[in-house]
């Protein structure tokens, strides 16, 4: 079942929705949103690709592996909670930068945490996915 | 000396690193014991001096676990046994296993065992105890296991770790009744307060949880019979842990808890009771062998029944044999299955009707066996020697010297033959049926046993000039109120030494005629033998058919039942605690818009069509719309982040659900009239539980400090004013690090299941092809029509849905 007009309006939408999602997991920690919702609504468009296009040209726009995406999510959370400990804090303590970054905001070790989920979570919908998909 | 095995195949081999490597390790096999030793050598004067060196680390401070240990003299004497022939045995075990491609498994389990044993026997705190003395099972278990394509080997090894492990797990809910009696977990500390234990309802619950792991573990009749088939292990194996010190355990904890049980009418009479006849029925089998390890099996079987009896007795001279005979034992037990394991490697068999002979050939380990040979027969000046005259005194000077000498006679002289048989006959007897010398043993496989045997003739003789402080302190902390005794060979003419040399010869006259006395005892032996292992069968076969009744009652196969079960489970145990909790009886209606009662009406409406729906998408149509429904009572009510997610996994649910459709067989009714009114009572059942619980919690106003906590130091401290987020990313932050790997081991689990079905099915054999054209049928039906009402009621399929779940799960 193909329909022309979901897959063109697709090629608009997953662009927007991964500007949304990475709107979301940056405005998260003061506004609604986070790397959970943001990792989801990224996994929302790309699966919305795999069902109009086929599971083979959304892996090739999303190029890695998921699975490889849900290690490095996982790696980048635990590694958000080591410079606590260089300072003799519990681990996971955050840490903060005393400057921010135009239009993404303050800088420090919770975001890269929520980086991670995202990332994590992204690749584990996108693992189920695909190999759901795939024949 | 050493070097690495030249016939292992590994790619690393070659590599000079890795070779380096190697041979590292194997020098270090033995040196760390080595090095254990020396530092307890070292602490010998301080321990002797009556000082006990204790160490303490906080373990599980929440639970006020600390691991603590202790050293005194008895301990010391376990601790140089299990270092020092520990030494000896790694030496031994790198040229015994050269060419084992799996040596440096068995290597790494030995070093566990070590470290295991010397944690058992130092450890103060009980649940360190614990955990030390199920580490050595576990360690035996996989060290019986090392030839594991064998099956013997396997089940001798399952047989091991279930006796023991079962008896372990016996002697924790003992350790923790005298925990509770005392109100002290520390072993020092309960044994200065014996009058509580005395004292308590439950003392003789404790003696039978704690003989029974020291039973089981000492192999002590009727769990005896782990101990020969244990012999499947390499031979290193048998000599360090199943003669010198693992088994010996059991030994260990009976003896530390004299202080505290010994007078207690059971722990005295099952003690004595389970050693005599340990002591005489593994004599008596010891003589029947023909292996020489299983000889030497039993015989360990024996000297474990009489080291039980001897601490039950409890006497000055009983206790001071204990400590000797233990000694000697380990000494002489260890060489003779050390040499037997030489032999085994020099000639390739252990049976000793066809080794004879061998002192021409190996005249190292001649000399070892007989000096083995004359301790484990009580001749002086060997440590066996001194041990058994202390043993016939404890006999004589019993409360039943008649019969309790009789006993200890007739030990005495199946030791005598047991030497015979295991020393004279391989080393001086025929060698016309010797097999063809294989290869020389290397000094490696010589030297150990030289050594332990040399150590065993100079303990005997050096004993009265310097064993007397430890074995003093050793008897002092099996019971407080024994003085030593003089440990000289040479004691006079007495009755003890009297009965020494009559065991002595009729032991040497009953070797003669060994040959017609089996046949004459063969139903006895049968008995003895084929019984135990019997029950044993029995109830593994008993407890594996339990299980399966038990698995396929709560877990068979289908989805559905696996509802019921967590449902009625979680309903009933619910249930259980809402009868405590004062149910409200009136609640606070929020004054409701028209919008806002719109959602209750359209989530039943939703649910009403999912149950009713005839096909899947419908169903899953209908399903998303109660998500959706929840995400706007979220929204309304003021949870933007909670209605965001819900919204996001709710799409993504129905997207999952579609994808899995294509992977179903066709939709049918599949349940009968009968089934669906009972899933409804549950659900029904189930879902008025949780509303309960929803306005239980609604209704009862703790005072939570948590959310003020959180909201008061969200922007402050964590610098977000997300509070959601901020606990999430923030506070909680470990548990989201859970979260997110669970998920992903979720997902790898989902690829798992997905991949291994399509293998089955692709790998399936001509037998199941008709049921395969059936799957692939199916599964066309439904790719080509998913959403047209399809009914299969055929009565077959009611019955039969297991089969379809299995064929597609």
């Amino acid at each position: 079942m193909r329909s022309n007009i979901l897959t063109t309006a697709t090629g608009f939408l997953l662009p927007l929705l991964l500007l949304f999602s990475v709107f979301l997991l940056l405005r998260g920690h003061n506004e609604p949103g986070g790397g959970f919702v943001g990792g989801l609504a990224a996994a929302s468009a790309f699966s919305l690709h795999a069902i109009t296009h086929g599971v083979r040209p959304t892996r090739a726009v999303l190029r890695v592996q998921p699975r490889l995406l849900m290690g490095i999510g996982l790696w980048v959370a635990i590694l958000s909670g080591l410079p606590a400990l260089l300072l003799d804090l519990p681990y996971l303590t955050g840490q903060w930068a005393g400057w921010k970054i135009p239009s993404i905001g303050k800088l420090g070790t919770p975001l890269f945490f929520d980086i991670g989920v995202y990332l994590a979570v992204l690749g584990m919908v996108m693992t189920i996915v695909f190999e759901l998909v795939e024949d | 000396m050493i070097s690495a095995s030249p016939s292992s195949h590994s790619k690393s081999d070659t590599s000079v690193i890795g070779q380096l490597a190697r041979s590292v390790v194997l020098c270090l096999l033995p040196l760390i014991p080595l090095a254990i030793t020396t530092w307890l050598a070292m602490q010998f004067e301080k321990i002797v001096s009556g000082e006990t060196l204790t160490f303490e680390i906080a373990w599980v401070p929440s639970l006020g676990i600390e691991a603590s240990f202790f050293l005194d003299a008895f301990s010391l004497t376990f601790a140089l046994l299990v270092s020092g022939i520990g030494t000896l045995v790694m030496l031994y075990a790198t040229s015994y296993m050269t060419g084992d491609l799996r040596k440096w498994r068995l290597f790494g389990w030995l070093m566990l065992f070590l470290f295991a044993m010397l944690g058992l026997v130092t450890a103060d705190n009980i649940i360190v105890l614990f955990v030390f003395w199920e580490l050595t099972s576990i360690s035996s278990y996989f060290l019986i296991g090392h030839k594991h394509e064998d099956a013997t080997a396997r089940a001798s090894a399952l047989q091991a770790l279930l006796v023991t492990g079962t008896g372990g797990l016996a002697m924790l809910a003992g350790l923790i009744l005298v925990a509770m009696a005392t109100g002290t977990d520390q072993l020092t500390e309960i044994l200065d307060q014996p009058e509580l234990i005395r004292q308590s309802p439950f003392v003789t619950g404790m003696a039978a949880l704690l003989l029974l792991g020291a039973f089981t573990k000492s192999a002590q009749f009727p769990f005896h019979f782990w101990l020969p088939d244990a012999m499947s292990a390499p031979t290193p194996v048998s000599a360090y842990l199943h003669s010198a010190t693992m088994v010996k355990a059991g030994v260990y904890l009976v003896a530390r808890l004299s202080p505290a049980f010994a007078g207690v009418p059971f722990w005295d009479f099952s003690v004595i009771i389970a050693g005599t006849v340990t002591a005489l029925l593994g004599g008596f089998l010891a003589w029947q062998q023909t292996d020489l390890k299983r000889i030497l099996a039993f015989s360990t079987i024996s000297a474990l029944g009489t080291l039980m009896l001897l601490l039950g007795l409890g006497t000055t001279y009983a206790v001071q044999a204990a400590v000797l005979f233990l000694v000697a034992h380990s000494f002489y037990k260890g060489t003779l299955f050390l040499v037997a394991g030489a032999v085994d490697h020099t000639c390739g068999t252990r049976d000793i009707t066809r080794l004879g002979g061998l002192m021409r050939h190996v005249p190292g380990l001649g000399l070892a066996a007989i000096l083995a040979g004359v301790s484990l027969a009580g001749v002086p000046p060997a440590a066996g020697f001194l041990a058994k005259e202390f043993v016939l005194k404890a006999s004589l000077g019993s409360d039943w010297p008649e019969l309790l000498t009789a006993v200890v006679f007739l030990i005495s002289l199946f030791f005598v033959m047991v030497a015979g048989l295991v020393v004279i006959k391989p080393f001086f007897g025929s060698s016309e049926s010797l097999p063809q010398m294989l290869h020389r043993p290397d000094a490696r496989l010589v030297l150990p046993p030289l050594f332990l045997g040399i150590a065993g003739m100079a303990a005997g003789l050096l004993a009265n000039v310097y064993g007397k402080p430890i074995v003093a302190g050793a008897m002092a902390a099996i019971s407080p109120d024994v003085k030593i005794k003089s440990l000289a060979l040479w004691q006079g003419w007495n009755l003890p030494l009297m009965l020494s040399l009559v065991a002595l010869v009729s032991g040497g006259v009953l070797y003669a005629v060994r040959q017609p006395m089996i046949s004459l005892f063969a139903p006895l032996t049968r008995f003895c033998v084929v019984f135990p292992t019997d029950v044993y069968r029995a109830s593994l076969a008993g407890l594996n058919s339990m299980t399966r009744w038990q698995s396929h009652l709560l877990q068979d196969g289908r989805l559905r039942v696996y509802l019921l079960v967590v449902l009625i489970t979680l309903c009933s145990l619910v249930a259980g605690t809402l009868n405590v909790v004062n149910l409200p009886t009136e609640a606070s209606w929020l004054p409701l818009k028209p919008y806002e009662m719109m959602m209750p009406f359209l989530i039943l409406c939703a649910t009403l069509m999912a149950i009713r729906a005839k096909s899947r998408m419908a169903a899953i149509c209908a399903l998303g719309v109660i998500g959706y429904a929840i995400a706007l009572i979220f929204v309304i009510f003021g949870a933007p982040d909670l209605a965001m997610t819900q919204l996001a996994i709710e799409t993504l649910t129905v997207l999952l659900f579609v994808f899995v459709i294509y992977r179903m067989p066709r939709f049918a009714t599949l349940s009968g009239r009968k089934s669906r009114v009972r899933d409804a009572i549950v659900a029904i059942i189930a879902g008025g539980l949780m509303s309960v619980i929803a306005l239980v919690a609604s209704m009862s106003h703790v005072p939570s400090r948590v959310s003020e906590f959180y909201a008061n130091n969200s922007y402050t401290v964590a610098q977000g004013r997300n509070l959601v987020n901020v606990i999430l990313v923030d506070f909680r932050g470990l548990d989201t690090m859970a979260e997110v790997t669970v998920l992903s081991i979720a997902a790898l689990g989902i690829v798992a299941l997905m991949r291994l079905q399509f293998r089955s099915v692709s790998d399936s054999t001509d037998s199941v092809k008709e049921e395969d054209a059936e799957v692939k049928d199916d599964m066309d039906n439904t790719k080509a029509d998913t959403e047209s009402v399809e009914r299969l009621t055929h009565d077959s399929h009611i019955d039969n849905d297991s089969d379809i779940s299995k064929r597609n799960p």
